[in-house]
């Protein structure tokens, strides 16, 4: 029963969003002369409240484990715990593609509650463009991907949830992207909207601003969080390895970054029309292709999905309806929409400038690494693009990119001199010739980590320069946002740039009881016994690591087995001290008897997590204080609407 | 009207063709076990519980292809597959028994509720047998042809409709 109460609701929220397709359609061409268009809003709101219900069903299917419904059965396991239950409905193909639509539709009935400023017909316009899209994800969920298909005959068991999956960090990683996958949805929408009504306006970048940090907000955890996941999970020490489906939702982020400075401009400067909408295509599109790769298999990566051609067709013919349409009406409408205000090079707008194409760049720079294997195999050469292209190729725009973002916070909007700004930039520069030559004399450093440091501590600096010679309590919270930010990518750089400078590894097979050293530690290999969890059994290595001879800590790496599916996975063990981080893999066992261990210290290396929460947090700042701001200017609005109006009366 | 507008559309339908291309190309999805074709490594296991008989490389240089099945009592998907196994015994198939980090009274429990498949069940406290024979999980059943050579690994639960494909397998084993 609640599996087809499900259905119906999900049936139901696709059929509202035809009408909102249609209502918007008829509403465009009698433009907004029918009555047709009043059911827009309504219908957008209610299509939200049923997928909703949709997935809060499916949720309940999983947390009581009902193994009639061919996705539980599939994916889940009556001994797993509840949170991985609840986790297990999102952590699959169909359940994901649900969380999806719902999240999409949620996005599309706020907006139809809380958008006022846009002229209606964009609005109408807008909210159509997101029923177009959603209609193809629920026809996609209904026709080929059904979350609430029943199995002829209940399963006797479930078969579980991918052990990779079952770990808190990475239960709530998908939900997170997904929100700000979503949120650039809203913003494809927008855009659509405004290049059907030719209405892009600073009003339209002021409404599109929130919807695009929020997204970006989500992005940026969701990737810090995956990058932290995949550094402690997979026991190979590294944190970032250019897979395809890291690059699926870094490329989103990098095209969103590029978006939210441009959409800035655009809302303060009323220039950089086209690129802003552009943007808001591509952004989204970004999303989706990313979705595309990581679903169809025509990728393989470690993290590997459902591999499945139907569905892989299914998508790319969404993507070619949606991305295509969007694309061909920018081509058609672009040169319509005029070009806004002019600004000089050495000016605000001039960095920003200067930020989007590289940033648009290093997004091209990605692509083109993810898909390079595609295109190879097309001639039967299998390839792999991994760091040796990435990490130098990227550099070649990060670094001119992070040199300018050291500069631009301080100029001024439109026309600017540098000689104005000429102190601040003699006291950076100063500070990263002097970590370069100091890290140079100190260690042997290769030139990429090297620039890192010297970059991170520019940065660094330069971010708070913005705060100088103001009253703290006065500075806009948005400001606050864009400094928080900055300093957080100056950390992350540096964390980064530390970890490859200054990591020491060591590969050793030991016997209990012996000893070994990595960096300024010590350890010990105390014993190795095996352990069972609820759902797995794992050989769990005992080990001592004193830090510069200090008191012993204990730590225990495991080897997992899971057996619903079996599967192997390495439990890395860890000690976080402030100045980086211990990290112990336990290995198999050689004939002799001696156990291996992979060890690594790695120097602040927790500055890069922490670096990406501070971004995030920077965004979160921005975006509270343009709502803020937002709701005080309607304050005003109405006052002063008010106020003419008594006037009116006593004259 | 600016040409350029147009370069996105343009360099996205390259990208299309180059996807559905792609997705028309057949795939190759079998992940073959690296130990596939080599001997089984030297094993010689004390039964798993009392009334039972230990495991060892050697038994199967015999001449008679048979199935080596790795499970444990702790595994729910091995109760699934236990008719599978008795269906097996039924043809007329060897299987030998590998207990993955088990206690001899749960083996002994297992067997007398789920029926005992088996000529032979080894123990296996550290899953170094497991391991060095290529399997990551429970349950898991290789083919081993009568030369001690394995043939095929099954991963996962053996359900009805495999009970064919391992006959057929160690039909041609037997060859």
């Amino acid at each position: 029963m609640i599996a087809e109460l499900g259905l119906a609701a999900l049936w139901l929220a696709a059929a509202l969003a035809a009408l909102q397709l249609v209502a918007g359609f008829l509403a465009a061409r009698a433009d907004g002369e029918t009555e047709l268009a009043a059911l827009i809003r309504p219908a957008a709101v209610v299509q939200g409240a049923l997928a909703a219900v949709a997935f809060a069903m499916l949720i309940w299917l999983f947390a009581i484990t009902d193994l009639s419904v061919k996705l539980v059965a599939a994916n889940s396991h009556s001994m797993k715990p509840l949170v991985f239950k609840i986790a297990g409905a999102w952590g699959n193909h169909e359940g994901s593609m649900l969380l999806w639509v719902t999240v999409m539709a949620l996005a599309g009935a706020l907006i139809a509650l809380v958008e006022r400023r846009l002229p209606e017909r964009t609005m109408q316009a807008t909210l159509a463009a997101q029923g177009v899209v959603s209609l193809g994800f629920y026809a996609f969920l209904l026709f080929s991907s059904n979350p609430f298909e029943r199995l002829p005959i209940p399963a006797a068991e479930g078969q579980g949830l991918n052990p990779l999956l079952q770990d808190l960090g990475l239960a709530f990683h998908p939900p997170t992207l997904y929100l700000g996958y979503v949120g650039l949805s809203v913003a494809f929408s927008f855009a659509v909207g405004a290049l059907i009504t030719r209405q892009v306006t600073s009003e339209f970048a002021r409404a599109m601003r929130p919807w695009v940090l929020g997204a970006w907000v989500f992005l940026t955890i969701g990737i810090t969080a995956g990058s932290y996941w995949a550094y402690y999970e997979l026991g190979w020490g590294g944190w970032w390895f250019w897979d395809p489906v890291e690059n699926a939702s870094l490329m989103p982020w990098l095209a969103a970054t590029a978006l939210l400075h441009s959409a800035s401009v655009l809302a303060s400067r009323d220039a950089l029309r086209t690129w802003t909408i552009m943007l808001g295509v591509v952004a989204f599109s970004m999303s989706m292709v990313g979705t595309f790769l990581v679903r169809s298999g025509i990728l393989t990566s470690v993290h590997a999905f459902a591999v499945d051609p139907e569905r892989g067709s299914f998508i790319l013919a969404l993507l070619a309806l949606y991305i295509g349409g969007a694309l061909l009406l920018f081509a058609l409408r672009a040169s319509t929409i005029s070009e806004g205000e002019r600004f000089t090079v050495a000016s605000r707008e001039g960095a920003l400038v200067f930020n989007n194409v590289m940033l648009s760049a290093i997004l091209a720079i990605v692509l083109l690494g993810t898909l390079y294997p595609l295109v190879t195999e097309a001639f039967d050469v299998r390839v792999s693009v991994g760091p040796p292209y990435f990490n130098p190729v990227g550099a070649i725009f990060a670094v001119p990119m992070l040199v300018v973002m050291t500069v631009g916070p301080l100029l001024r909007w439109r026309q600017d001199r540098l000689e104005r700004v000429r102190n601040e930039v003699a006291l950076v520069a100063a500070l990263m010739l002097a970590a370069l030559v100091l890290f140079s004399l100190l260690a042997s450093v290769s030139l990429l980590p090297l620039l890192g440091l010297a970059l991170g501590i520019g940065v660094g600096v330069a971010s708070i320069l913005p705060l100088r010679g103001r009253k703290l309590t006065r500075v806009p919270l948005a400001t606050w946002g864009m400094v928080v930010a900055h300093f957080g990518i100056a950390v992350a750089l540096l964390g980064m740039a530390s970890e490859s400078a200054f990591s020491t590894e060591r590969l050793a097979a030991v016997q209990v009881g012996e000893a070994t050293t990595v960096g300024p530690w010590a350890i010990t290999l105390e014993g190795v016994e095996p352990v069972a969890g609820p759902n797995w059994t794992a050989l769990e290595g005992r080990i001592a690591a004193r830090y510069d001879g200090g008191e012993p800590t204990v730590i225990d790496p495991q080897a997992r087995s899971f057996w619903a599916p079996p599967q192997q996975t390495t439990e890395s063990a860890l000690i976080t001290r402030w100045n980086g981080q211990l990290y112990a893999v336990v290995g198999d066992q050689a004939t002799d008897g001696r156990w291996q261990l992979r060890l690594w210290w790695k120097p602040f290396v927790t500055l890069i997590w922490y670096g990406g929460l501070l971004v995030a947090l920077g965004g979160v700042l921005a975006l509270v204080g343009r709502v803020l701001s937002d709701l005080k200017r309607r304050h005003v609005v109405k006052r002063m609407a008010e106020r003419r109006k008594e006037q009116e009366a006593l004259s | 009207m600016s040409w350029r507008l147009w370069i996105p559309l343009l360099l996205f339908s390259g990208f299309l063709g180059l996807a559905a291309y792609q997705l028309t190309q057949p795939k190759d999805e079998f992940v073959e076990s690296r130990m596939i074709g080599q001997p089984l490594p030297y094993f010689d296991l004390p039964a798993a519980a009392d009334g039972l008989v230990g495991a060892k490389n050697a038994d199967f240089a015999d001449g008679k292809p048979r199935l080596l099945n790795i499970w444990a009592s702790w595994c729910v998907p091995c109760i699934a597959e236990a008719p599978q196994l008795e269906a097996l015994k039924q043809s007329g198939v060897e299987i030998v028994g590998i207990a993955i980090r088990d206690r001899p009274e749960d083996v002994t429990r297992f067997l007398g509720q789920y029926g005992n498949p088996y000529v032979a069940v080894g123990r296996d406290d550290l899953s170094e047998v497991q391991l060095a024979i290529g399997s990551s999980g429970v349950p898991e059943t290789f083919v081993i042809d009568g030369k001690g050579v394995i043939r095929y690994q099954h991963i996962g639960d053996i359900r009805a409709g495999d009970v064919p494909t391992l006959l057929a397998k160690l039909q041609e084993a037997a060859q």
